[in-house]
Parts: structure tokens; sequence; C-alpha cells
């Protein structure tokens, strides 16, 4: 065995965003929105036994259970080589596993809110908030949705704290969904700054 | 898994091999990867002909580094059958994990960079 090694060589700015959200609140769709190739959906295990991503043994297990994870791309070459890789995950608590993996080191998380079910995103906002990454909420506009609800009734229903952005999108629309993108990096941004600005350091 | 019963088993598709089959057996990858681990060519090119997924991955990765995950993606096989396909061709050195910078949630200069690039390249965005 060899450790995580080989040659090092110049890589671009390698940038990571997760999505969450419950089933069908559209991160499929925003993922696509955003990625310039076709999203790809692959498939990690999941076992009940398994409780840390790199133990995973799912294959040889009796139970495994599989959880779609969506990935897109988005090569950048101004200001600077970077690459944002977005992977969308399930918001559901069960799949906790996988938001650790794809949380480390990464920016921050959208969790998208489907008005009709918003319970579904309380185990993501309440994930993000205990492990300090950045996050913002959006809520993905559907046409069928019986009400429209406005970012502070959103924020109310969902208990945040007043920092954390709320969004109304079309995950459908590029544009939109890159608002919700630039939304998360000037939050985190925000974040960031508040902390290198911490006591001993000049404001 | 859906298969059309008209066809003959010779005419099912690449992805209707079971991932056993794949992996020839083998379940845990020897490498630790991680989902968003680049992959580039390594240094030696590949000594006998690869079997089509390794292959396939090769190609792949000779465009431009490739994430595991975008690799599973592509070749439609569940994350970790994949690794264990990678971790033979980084054992053999077709392969090679490239090292990148990993950019922390704190890192002003990598999110302005973000924000700069996101602002050039969706002008629509508000």
């Amino acid at each position: 065995m060899r450790p995580d090694g080989g040659p090092v060589e110049p890589a671009p700015l390698l940038l990571k965003i997760v999505v969450a959200g419950g089933f069908g609140a559209g991160k499929t769709t925003l993922v696509s929105a955003v990625s310039e190739i076709e999203p790809l959906t692959t498939e990690e295990y999941l076992t009940s036994a398994s409780a840390s991503v790199d133990s995973l043994n799912g294959v040889e297990a009796k139970t495994t259970t599989t959880v779609a994870i969506d990935f897109g791309r988005c090569t950048f070459t101004e200001p600077q080589p970077m690459r944002l890789l977005l992977f969308g995950t399930p918001g559901q608590e069960r799949f906790w596993f996988t938001w650790d993996d794809l949380s480390s080191g990464a920016i921050g998380a959208i969790v998208l809110a489907d008005t009709r079910r918003l319970q579904d995103c309380f185990p993501a906002v309440g994930y993000f908030e205990q492990l300090g990454l950045p996050f913002v909420v959006a809520v993905n506009e559907f046409d069928d949705a019986p009400h429209r609800y406005s970012p502070d009734e959103i924020r109310q229903a969902l208990d945040l704290p007043e920092q954390v952005p709320v969004r109304l999108c079309d995950a459908r629309r590029t544009p939109s969904a890159i608002n919700v993108l630039i939304t998360l990096v000037q939050h985190a941004l925000t974040r960031a700054r508040s902390s290198l600005a911490s006591p001993g350091v000049r404001p | 898994m859906e298969t059309d019963g008209n066809r003959a088993w010779s005419q099912v598709d690449q992805q209707d091999v079971r991932p056993y089959m794949v992996t020839g057996g083998r379940t845990r990858p020897r490498h630790t990867m991680r989902l968003v681990s680049l992959l580039a060519p390594g240094s030696s090119p590949p000594a006998d002909p690869l079997p089509p997924e390794a292959e396939q991955a090769v190609a792949l990765c000779r465009d431009e580094p490739r994430s595991v995950a975008e690799l599973a993606g592509h070749l439609g096989l569940p994350v970790q059958v994949t690794k264990v396909i990678l971790s033979d061709l980084l054992d053999a050195d077709v392969l090679s994990i490239q090292i990148s910078e990993t950019s922390p949630s704190r890192d002003v200069n990598a999110l302005e960079a973000l924000l700069v690039g996101l602002r050039k390249k969706f002008p629509d965005a508000a």
C-alpha cells in the first residue's frame, strides 16, 4: 500500500460546493444549470453498520442501500485557473456519511428547500450548522407549489440565524442558480473575513 | 436491473455486467481516495491491454484530470467499484493522484477569486 502520494503536479485551484436537499427538491436541476458538463449521477454504497467514510465495506455486506450523488463541474480561467465541483447529495439523515466526505474542504453548502416539504431540509440545516460550514438556504419555486412564502417566513419556519442567507430561486435557470452560488460565496467570504478580524489582529 | 427480455445475453449492455465481475471479486480499493481526488496520467503507459472500464478511465484522465466522482459517473459504476479499478491503475503508475491545493472555507483569496470568476463567466446573474 502506498500513501495518498504520486508525483506533485501543478493543478487548478479546486473548490467544492455541496448541494443538499430532500428528494425532488431540485438538486440535480440546480447542478445541471451550473455545470458545463452533463451532470453525472453515481452511486455510493451505504451499509447499516458503516459509520465512517473511509472504512466503507459496502459491497460485501448483507444489507446495502445505494445513495445517488450528482456531480457537476465548472471551470474558470480567470482570474486564475480554478475548478468548481458541485456535489448533490440527498438531504435525509441516513445519508450523513456522504455528507462527511463531501463537506470536508468544501467552501460551503446550498440547502435546497421545497416549501411543500420544508421539514425535509431540517437535518441538512442542523448538520451544516453543527459543522460550522457556511450555508445558504435556496427555496426552489415550483410552479405547482400551493403557496408562495417570503424568505422571512422560511427563515422563521427553519429557525435560521439572521446571518444565514435565504434566497428564492428557479433552479432550472442558470442565472438564478448562479445567483445562489454567488450568495453562498459572499456569505463564506464575510465569515472568513470576520474570523480574520478576531481580537489581536488589526481590523 | 431491468433488461430487455428480447435481447440475447451477449447483447446486454456493458452496464449490466455485475460490479463484482468488473473488480474481479474485490470489494475494497487499496488506495485512499476521496470523491474529489483528482486523477491524472501517471509515468508508465499501460503494459497490457486494459479491461474496458480501466481503458475508459485512462482515456478520460488523459484529456484532463478527473475526480473520482466524475469518473464513476462516466463509467456508470458505483463509486466503490470505480475506486477498485482506479487502485489497479495507480499501482501500475498508469494513473497518479494529483495533489491539488485544497481550499478550506476560510481562504479569503480563494473565495474572492471564485466570486470574480463567477461574475465574469456569468454576467447575467445578478
